[in-house]
């Protein structure tokens, strides 16, 4: 018998297929939405020669890094975005009652091959900042530069779990997640040395934003790190990225224990 | 059936300018209630903008740092400060995003019953959606603007006409940027489904009405262009400009004009694609 979820995404790709225009231009739109992005730092660094005490070609290793992770994590579960929507319209009630995990069954409910030109996007500003820097290579950065966009995915992945476990207790939380998700995204895109104060402690250590990609790019690029933390801070961003879906299991699965259909 | 279209005579086209005035004034009132039931949205959107108030502020006050002079675009930091707070605070009421009433309504046919009202749709809608910005201007305008006044220091207008230009700014804002989400919405007539001129349009209004940076920072002839060629800045860039005093006097009025100029162009557009529409209109079955 034919793998159950095979079936449901082979499903997804059907409909998908049979509306070609609008996914051409989902296609389109996807992709123009990372490289406004990527532009918008652009600009920014076109006002300014340093921001934050970085250069555009080390400020664009973070942006990378960030934006891979960040579609990665958009690619596989950001679909639970929709959850508010599933729990409101009572779908998601049809999902408990199937025999298979939840989680994967809301992932497979839309197939974001859409995203993948955003992947590529994401990929190649990696690749510029690796290409605009003068790298001093060693097989730990080496390393560190392949995972840094797997964890940082992990993160974002994490994120986008906890925010959208948020409506089993708040279904009209609306808008509050994204400012966490796309809120992160945008924060991790700059040196966190843009930031102050309260801000910069509850996003950057708190949430653990500065170990997306800020630390992590430190260490490739060998520079210190002028707030302080040590050269080995960078190496932990898997550490991080792993705590944080550990708390997204936790906060997911108490969410479907506790979630009690609206009725609709 | 030829010879026959979706338009609708007006019921007793020679009623007096009072009565039409009471029934846009009824509108728009059932436009500001309905926003008004989503009291958990208003406060979660509120927070949201805030977030990247902070977010915004912070990397602009960087840049501010960075640029040689320290005046990015030609703002000092205080004007940066609060061209993005107030920029927060005026996204709900503009509202750029998250407009899909008159797509939906094509889609599944209910656009029907809105040709039957004795009033044109465009003017229908225009007043219910002044209704929801004037909601998003009691309510999502006031807690990014105070938040940005308690962290940051905003600026306070130096010039006494600048108060009445922001309040006028603020209204061909909430009227151009209705039109052109009208625009956006009615491309459903013709195509069934508006997600991609939806998507394309989320992505268009963002960068150019200037709420990711403000587009002075883009080379002059750029930026000029876009202005005299586009609606899109007079959605937050001209209001914005306007309230930080960033031209003088002559050339701040001007801004204002050129944005009444574009807020009428793209409301009769709308009122001329909606004539069109119903001329070739088919309701879908359902």
């Amino acid at each position: 018998m034919a793998n159950p979820y095979v079936v449901l995404l082979g499903a997804k790709l059907r409909s998908m297929a049979s509306y070609r225009a609008s996914f051409a231009m989902e296609l389109i739109t996807n992709a123009a939405g990372t490289v406004i992005d990527v532009a918008t730092v652009f600009v920014l660094f076109g006002a300014a020669t340093t921001i934050g005490e970085f250069s555009l070609a080390e400020a664009l290793m973070m942006t990378g890094i960030t934006s891979a992770g960040f579609v990665l994590a958009d690619m596989t579960v950001g679909n639970i975005d929709d959850l508010k929507r599933y729990v409101r319209t009572g779908t998601l009630d049809a999902v408990l009652v199937r025999p298979l995990g939840v989680l994967p069954q809301l992932i497979c409910m839309d197939l974001p091959i859409r995203k993948l030109m955003r992947l590529f996007v994401g990929i190649s500003v990696l690749v510029a900042a690796v290409a605009m820097n003068d790298i001093d290579w060693t097989p730990a950065r080496v390393l560190l530069l392949v995972i840094s966009p797997v964890t940082a995915g992990v993160f974002f992945g994490s994120l986008f779990v906890i925010a959208g476990s948020f409506s089993f207790w708040w279904v009209e939380s609306g808008e509050v997640g994204n400012g966490f998700t796309y809120g992160g995204r945008d924060f991790a895109s700059y040196p966190i040395t843009v930031y102050d104060g309260w801000f910069r402690t509850v996003f950057a250590y708190t949430l653990g934003f500065a170990f997306v990609a800020y630390q992590p790019a430190l260490v490739i690029l060998g520079r210190p790190d002028p707030l302080g933390l040590p050269a080995w801070a960078g190496y932990t961003a898997p550490l991080v990225a792993l705590a944080a879906a550990a708390i997204a299991g936790l906060v997911w699965r108490t969410g479907v224990r506790r979630y009690r259909s609206t009725g609709s | 059936m030829s010879g026959t279209d979706a338009r609708v005579l007006t019921i007793s086209p020679g009623s007096g300018s009072r009565a039409s005035i009471a029934t846009f004034g009824a509108l728009v009132w059932s436009g500001f209630r309905r926003y008004a039931t989503y009291r958990q949205a208003t406060a979660a959107g509120a927070f949201t903008n805030i977030v990247f108030g902070f977010l915004r502020c912070y990397v602009l006050l960087a840049v501010a740092a960075g640029a040689p002079g320290g005046r990015p675009g030609g703002y000092d930091t205080e004007q940066l400060a609060t061209f993005v707070w107030v920029g927060q605070g005026l996204l709900a009421v503009v509202g750029i995003w998250g407009w899909t009433d008159l797509s939906d309504r094509i889609r599944t046919g209910d656009v029907a019953a809105d040709l039957l009202r004795p009033i044109p749709p465009v003017t229908a809608y225009l007043a219910a959606d002044l209704g929801r910005g004037l909601h998003g201007l009691l309510t999502r305008f006031v807690p990014p603007v105070v938040a940005g006044a308690v962290f940051f220091g905003l600026r306070e207008p130096e010039r006494w006409q600048t108060v009445p230009l922001f309040a006028l700014s603020i209204v061909f804002a909430v009227v151009g940027c209705f039109g052109c989400r009208y625009l956006v919405n009615a491309t459903a007539y013709w195509l069934h489904d508006a997600r991609g001129p939806l998507g394309f349009w989320t992505l268009a209004s963002g960068v150019l009405a200037g709420l990711y940076f403000p587009l002075r920072l883009l080379p002059d002839w750029l930026t000029v262009t876009l202005w005299v060629s586009t609606p899109l800045p007079g959605l937050l860039q001209t209001p914005l400009d306007v309230l930080v005093e960033r031209d003088g006097p002559a050339v701040q009025a001007g801004l204002v004009v050129l944005q009444a100029i574009w807020a009428m162009i793209i409301l009769k557009a709308a009122q001329i694609v909606q004539r069109r529409a119903e001329r070739k209109l088919m309701i879908q079955g359902g």
